[in-house]
Order: structure tokens, then sequence, then C-alpha cells
């Protein structure tokens, strides 16, 4: 409803340091119906060469439809109009064209193929060219491992994408975009652009430091990136100007230098939210619940650690530290690792004996980090990915209850603002963060009495946030014990009791009480990983 | 850009003709098709009689693929389920007439057969971890091999009546039982797909492996389950078909694969489109089996029907990802 005057699309010269030209991009009207609902309607924007253009918005209001528009994956409503570098572009775009004109994607879901290597993924669009007669494997290898390098990531070109950690496939599909970019602006001679689709969720502090360089590095040669984040530091500390979409429709837009966090966040949700003042931290102590000894997997050296009933746990570190593999190793996910766990008073066991079904069994439940490989079926129904572990729980009298199942989906996807809240839609209907929402609510609602998650909020919007944090908090209260990883400081200590910090496989840290702050944890990270923490410690996978 | 009212109203299902229609559009070719051959062939075609012959005689090939669509929902391929056929029809052969064996204890032995092989799949497939494609194609040419060995080749003839009087002798409504043994696997495979728990499972193995392993599912329990009522279906199929021949042929069954996948992908694109589903198989074999027996009526030449067959199949499959726009199949 508030639409903000836009004159800085107008006047491009009011952007301080700007070079007399014109846009990159220059999108307008352009509207995109799902059926009868409007995830786009009537959006126009610039984007400068040069320019870091943030794109910001509630989970579903429209961001990802816009990307997928111009990676021609949506063909768009009659009456839009596209520019690219001056030249108007037919709509809808054909697959790879905009390859072709100089823009690179990092979508959400990253889009690599997972069975593919590292090289493969890589290089891609070079490999698959028309026109190429021979593929001189040594060749694309040496330009491969030269990316690899350049961007400092340490990973084997021979590699299946699979076996990758999500936080390498994220940088992967980061590298490969920049590169595809200086390749088109090798050949076209203009600047390219790069649609950074939520690269950062996946990514730890030190990622997203090293993204951002590689960022400045590209828009310093004259390429744009459009930067879609819920972040709103990482959008503050890295755009030149933001565009705001609400429910399908621009909301705003504003320069960064007139930018502050209330007024992005209050662009975003439509009503100002304070931001959540850190937590005064209890020094509670807690019965203990579950008691882990000598865990260890591929990165994770033998380490003990324990949650306590009610406790909220969090895990974090560099990423290769090993704190990631905890919440898997709990719920008996990955086979080849070792240790014991005890729960309560209980006999102690073997972690190997610990399967996801037996987990489930106790009453443990895990929300992975990797959401389309691991979490939720994006081909199947809201309502069945909802339900997965509680089937059984709708079959009666010789037949499922279908009807009792969807009016359930309903309400639960109310309680925790599913939109659009169909149960019969596909999952890959949903935005990524309403996706989240669905596949978090699929746990809580089982009421576990150890809750294990890998970055549970990826992806969800500011407001979102905050009701999940008080739902976790919530349920603590209750008696949930909660073991979160996650490499976001804030989060940490929004939500947690007791963090662990983990460097090189081991615990190095424990924070609780006044250390318990968004500085106090990334402090701590850093400390750990000793004098120089960078990408390049981190170790391989096997 | 201040007019435009968004809907919001969280749970208003928006309703997509188009999909509507996709649901109900194979039926109604059915149906056009009919009517096309009843004019082309104005006193023979429309018959109670012609079509209660092809309902019996197309009921192995409707059971075969039934038994593919099971494998395919949970991700697997079984290639095999021609050569099981062949194999239980065979072994029915040779049991029962060469051995004179009784046929109660012939078709027992040959459905445990059919579970041998499943079992034999799951135990490469599941175990050794080696794609269910390599390995169903391996045993199709190694059951071909040994039901030349069986035989010796030659087609026997003689079996039992009490089979023949079960699968084509008794009617309802004039069409033989077999085409109801048919219907009763449908109907029970409705039941397992739509109002089990085990459908759901099935489909989450299919669609996501690790999702279902992580969500407490024991996917490859699931998997040799699947495998194995893929092949004990198959071998079903075999006996139908002894049935309805009144022989064991040791050649013919291998025809019936890629019709039957044919069968399977069409009938993914009917009543619950994007999903293999019984009776969308049923109306696709039928479906096929009309205008096969049509144009054979004709008297069009053999390779028309293969042409018909294959051309039916890619037109769906295509105006089917035509209707869903951009978006990815969901099949294969
Ligand atoms: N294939 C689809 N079919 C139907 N509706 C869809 C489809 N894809 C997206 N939508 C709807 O379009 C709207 C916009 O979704 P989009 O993915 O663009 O949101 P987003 O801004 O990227 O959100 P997030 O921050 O959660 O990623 C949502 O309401 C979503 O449900
Ligand atoms: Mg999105």
């Amino acid at each position: 409803m508030i639409k903000q005057p836009d004159q800085s699309t107008q006047d491009p010269a009011t952007r301080p340091g700007a070079r007399p030209v014109l846009p990159v991009l220059s999108v307008a009207n352009l509207s995109k119906s799902f059926g009868g609902a409007k995830a786009l309607n009537n959006v126009s924007f610039d984007v400068m060469s040069g320019e870091v253009h943030g794109l910001l918005g509630k989970n579903g209001s429209g961001k990802s439809t816009l990307v997928k528009i111009l990676a021609g994956f949506h063909a768009p409503d009659e009456g839009g109009t596209l520019h690219f570098n001056g030249e108007q572009v037919q709509l809808p775009l054909k697959a790879g064209e905009g390859r072709r004109l100089g823009m690179a994607f990092v979508h959400q879901n990253l889009g690599l193929v997972p069975s593919l290597t590292v090289l493969e993924n890589l290089r891609l669009a070079e490999l698959t060219k028309d026109g190429k007669a021979f593929i001189s494997w040594s060749a694309e290898k040496a330009a491969a491992r030269q990316a690899l390098t350049r961007f400092g990531l340490e990973i084997d070109p021979a590699e299946r994408v699979d076996r990758l950690t999500p936080v390498q496939r994220a940088l992967l599909a980061i590298v490969r975009a920049f590169e595809e970019i200086e390749a088109a602006r090798a050949i076209t001679g203009k600047p390219g652009l790069v649609l950074l689709d939520e690269p950062t969720p996946f990514l730890p502090a030190s990622g997203v430091a090293q993204l951002f360089e590689l960022v400045r590095s590209i828009t310093a040669l004259g390429s744009s990136v459009i930067f879609i984040s819920h972040d709103i530091d990482e959008v503050m500390e890295i755009t030149d100007r933001i565009t705001v979409l609400r429910d399908g429709e621009q909301s705003g837009e504003l320069a960064r230098a007139d930018a502050t966090h209330e007024k992005i966040v209050e662009m975003i949700v439509g009503r100002s939210i304070s931001r959540q003042p850190s937590r005064k931290p209890v020094a509670a102590s807690f019965p203990v619940y579950a008691r882990f000894e000598a865990l260890s997997d591929k990165m994770l050296q033998p380490s003990d650690l324990h949650v306590g009933k009610g406790e909220i746990l969090g895990l974090t570190g560099l990423i290769g530290s090993g704190y990631e593999e905890v919440p898997y190793l709990a719920f008996g996910a990955r086979s080849g690792a070792s240790g014991t766990i005890t729960i309560e008073d209980g006999a102690p066991f073997a972690q190997s004996m610990l399967n996801p079904a037996a987990a489930i069994e106790r009453g443990f439940a895990l929300l992975p980090g990797d959401r389309h490989g691991e979490s939720g079926v994006d081909s199947l129904s809201i309502v069945d990915n909802m339900f997965l572990p509680d089937i059984g729980r709708f079959f009666k009298n010789g037949f499922m209850r279908n009807r009792a199942m969807v009016r359930e989906a309903r309400e639960l996807g109310a309680e925790y603002e599913v939109r659009p809240n169909d149960p019969g839609l596909k999952l890959s209907a949903l935005s990524g963060g309403n996706a989240q929402k669905v596949l978090i609510a699929r746990w809580m609602n089982r009421s576990p009495l150890l809750l294990l998650l890998d970055e549970p909020t990826q992806g969800v919007d500011v407001g979102t946030r905050q009701q999940i944090f008080a739902a976790l908090r919530k349920a603590a209260s209750e008696g949930m014990s909660i073991i979160c990883a996650s490499s976001e400081a804030e989060q940490l200590a929004e939500i947690c009791d007791r963090v662990l910090v983990f460097a090189r496989g081991r615990i190095c840290d424990e924070i609780t009480g006044e250390r318990l702050t968004k500085e106090g944890i990334s402090e701590a990270c850093y400390v750990s990983a000793g004098p120089a923490p960078n990408m390049t410690s981190t170790p391989r996978v096997a | 850009m201040t007019d435009t009212v968004k809907s919001t109203s969280p749970t208003k299902p928006s309703v997509n003709y188009a999909r509507q229609f996709e649901r109900v559009a194979l039926l109604l070719v059915w149906a056009l098709t009919i009517v096309l051959f009843s004019f082309l062939i104005p006193n023979n075609f429309l018959n109670w009689g012609n079509f209660s012959i092809m309902f019996a005689s197309y009921a192995p090939a409707a059971l075969l693929a039934l038994a593919i669509i099971i494998p395919l929902t949970a991700g697997d391929y079984d290639l095999s389920v021609g050569a099981t056929l062949t194999l239980s029809a065979s072994t029915i052969g040779v049991l029962n007439v060469w051995q004179q064996m009784p046929i109660g204890w012939v078709l027992v032995i040959v459905l445990l057969m059919g579970l041998g092989v499943g079992l034999f799949h799951s135990l490469f497939i599941i175990y050794f971890r080696v794609p269910s494609l390599v390995v169903t194609l391996g045993s199709t040419s190694l059951m071909s091999g040994i039901v030349q060995w069986i035989t010796n080749s030659s087609t026997i003839g003689g079996i039992d009546n009490s089979l023949i009087m079960a699968a084509v002798g008794y009617r309802l409504f004039g069409i033989p039982y077999a085409f109801y043994y048919a219907l009763g696997a449908a109907l029970i495979m409705w039941y397992i797909f739509d109002f089990m728990p085990l459908g759901r499972r099935l489909l989450f193995v299919g669609r996501g492996r690790e999702v279902a392993r992580l969500n407490g599912i024991s996917v490859n329990k699931v998997r040799v389950g699947a495998l194995c009522m893929s092949a004990v279906l198959a071998s079903a199929a075999g006996i139908l078909y002894a049935g309805v021949l009144g022989s064991a042929d040791p050649y013919s069954g291998l025809n019936y694969l890629l019709p039957a996948f044919a069968a399977a992908f069409l009938g993914a694109t009917t009543i619950q489109p994007g999903r293999f589903n019984p009776w969308g198989t049923i109306v696709a074999v039928y479906f096929l089996a009309t205008g096969i027996t049509g144009l054979s009526m004709l008297g069009i030449p053999l390779w028309v029907t293969n042409v018909f067959n294959g051309g039916a199949l890619i037109l769906a499959v295509t105006i089917s990802q035509i209707t869903r726009g951009r978006e990815a199949s969901d099949i294969g």
C-alpha cells in the first residue's frame, strides 16, 4: 500500500559517484500469476552497471519468482518488458538465453547436478556448448582447479557433488556463477549480471566475507549483482540500492545511504518490529537428558557433550569444524560413526545401534539442513510432506483418513503461517521460506523429546523467524531438549541457553551467561580457529 | 498499481481447469477412438463379443503393466517382467503338461518362483547396489535362456483345462474372468496406493530416498517389497497368459514388455496425472488395446500397431507436459 516514490530509478545520476550509464537490467511492469494468485504484480526496477542491488521481502513475496522469470523457468504474464544492456529482450526468455546475454544464476536450490562431479558442474556451460568437437579434460581440469583456488575453495574437482557438504555446494554454485559471468563478459564485452537467490544461509561468517569480496571484485569490473537475502545486516553491508517486494508488489526502493535496519524491516514486514534485545540469559541448570560420549565422525573428533531436559544447546564453529555433524549423529542418520549415547537414566548404547527409525521411536526428531535432498520432497504435496513420519496415525479401520489429514495440515499450516495455506499444493509451489516452515511444523507437531536442528531458520524471513524462536523456546520450557547447529551467531544468541564452539573437530569453548551474545559467539569462533582462520583451512571431505 | 487487490485468502484452493481436464482426457480420447472405429467398421467393431474378447485377451498385459508401476513408484525399474511372465507360463507348461503335476501345486510353485525372482533382483539392486536397470536387463536375458532350455524352445499345449476355464471359460456380463482378475489387482493396488500408509511410503521412497530414510521409513524393506511384488504379479500375469492361450509360448511374452511400459507411462497422464496409478494404467492398457483391435480389424498391417503404441505414448506424455507449462515433469 505504501508506495514509495522511486526517483532513484529515474535518475541514476543521483547515486554518488555514478557513471552516466544505462542500466544493465531494466524490468518494467512484470507480473506473474500462478492459478488465481499473483506472485508478482507490476514490478519495475533497474539495476545499474557496477551496482549491487538488494532484493528483499518476506517469504513468498515473489523474489525467487522474479529470478526464475529471468532464468526462463517461468513465463511471465503479458505486458511486462525487459531490457538488458539497453537491448529489448523478448519475454518469456528461452532457457539458456539469460546466459547468452550475460546473466548467471545461483538459485535458491543451487541448481547443481548432484550425480556429476565438481568439474562437470563447474564447467557445465562450457562442456555442453554447441560446436565443440572435442573436450580436453586436462584443460578443463586445470581451468576448474584454477577457478576453485582463485576462490580459495579446496575441493577435489573429481568429487561428486552429492558428496559435498551443503556449504561446499553453495560455494561451488557461487563460483560457477562468477566464472560464467567472467566468460560472458570476455565475449560480449558488456557488463553482466549475477543473480544470487539467498546464497548465504548455508555460509558461515567467513564464507559470507569471502562472497562479498567476490561480489566487490565483480562489480569493480562493471558487472552487477542482484542479491537476495533475509539477513538485513548483510544486505546493509553489501548492497548499493534495495528494492523491497511485499505480496508480489513493490513496496519501495531505497539507496543504502538512506537505509537503516529499522526502515528496511518496516518496508519488508509492513509494520515495525523492534530488534529483539538480547535475552538476558538466566543461568538455569537443567537435568541431563541425553549424554553423548566419544562421539566422532568424518570431521568430528571424539567429543563428549550433553543436553539438558528443556535446554536449548547451540553448536557452532567454522565450517568443517565438525559441529554440523552432531545432529545427524544423534539421530543415527549417518553410518560409520562411533560413540555412545545415554538417555536420562537408561543404559548407554552405541551410536552405531541408532538409525532414523529407532531415533524417531525414541522421540527424537531431525530437521536436516539440506532441504531439497534430505528434508522434503518437492514433487509431493504439502500435507504428505507434513505428516510423513506420522502417516500411520491417520490409518484407521483399514483406510487412510485423507480428509482428516488435510484438515489437520491446514490447521498446522495456519499455526506456522505457511502461505499459501493450501495443503494440497505441491511443496515446490511454496517459496523457500514457506517450505521450511512446513518442515519445521512436521517435527514440532510431534512434540519430540529431543529436537535436532541444522540451520533451522534458513530462508525464513525476519517476522516468521521470531515466531519460530518463540515456538522453540516455548517447547523447551515445556521440557523439550533442543540441539541446534548453526553458523548464525545471532540466532544462537537469541535462543540458546548454552553454546558449544567447535574447532578442528573438537569442542574448544563453552559459552554461557554474559558471553552469550552475537559478538561473544562470533569472537569465540575466530579465537578458537587459531591465528588465521580462513577457508583454506577447511578439511577436505573424504 | 493501486486497483489490484491481491487475493490473500489463505485457504482458497485454486482450481486449475486444465488439470481437471487432464484427469479425464485419456478416457475421452478412448471414447473418441471407440466412436471413430464404430463408424469405420460399422457392423463388427461395436459389439459386446468383440469387446469381451479384447478385455480378456489383454488381461495379462494389464497385470504386467500393474506389476511395473509398483517398483516404478518406488524409484526402481523392473525390465524383467516380460521374461518373468514367460518363465512362469513355460514352467506351467513343463510341470503341468510334461511332468503331469497337478495344476494347483504348479500355480503355488510358479508364484513362489516369482517371489524368488524378486528376491534375486533385490539381492543385487539393494544389497550390492547395482542399478535396477542393469540387474533386470540381465535377468531378462538370463530367464529367457532358462525358458528356452526347459522348453526346448517349443510351445507346450494341453494345459489343464481348469486353468483355461478359470481364465476364459467362465464369464460375467459376457466377459471372461481373466478381465476381472486384472480389475481385482487394480482395486487392491488402488487401495494400497491411496488408502494405506504403505502407498505413501512407496511414493516417498521413489521421490526422495534420503528424505524417506530420515523420516524413519525402512527404505530397503520397501524397495525389496516392491521388487518382489512386481515379480510375483508378473508371474501371476504368466499364469493368466497360459490360461488365456491354453498353452505356454516361450517367446511371445517378451513382446509385452514395451507395451506394458507404454501403458504405465501413459497411465501416469490420467486419473491421477503425475503419478503411476493403477486405474490410469488399466485405462491406458485398454485404450491401446482398442486402438490395436480396431486397426487390425481394418486390415491394417501389423507394423501399424507398433506405431500406434509408440505414437500414443509420446503424444500423451507430451500433451500432459504442455498442460503443465514450464513446470518440471513429475514422472520418470
Ligand atoms: N510453481 C508454483 N506454483 C504455484 N505457486 C507458486 C509456484 N512458485 C511460486 N509460487 C507462489 O508464488 C509466491 C512467490 O514465491 P517466491 O518463491 O517467489 O517467494 P520468495 O520471495 O522467493 O520467498 P522466500 O523468501 O521464502 O524464498 C508464493 O506465494 C508461492 O507460493
Ligand atoms: Mg525464494
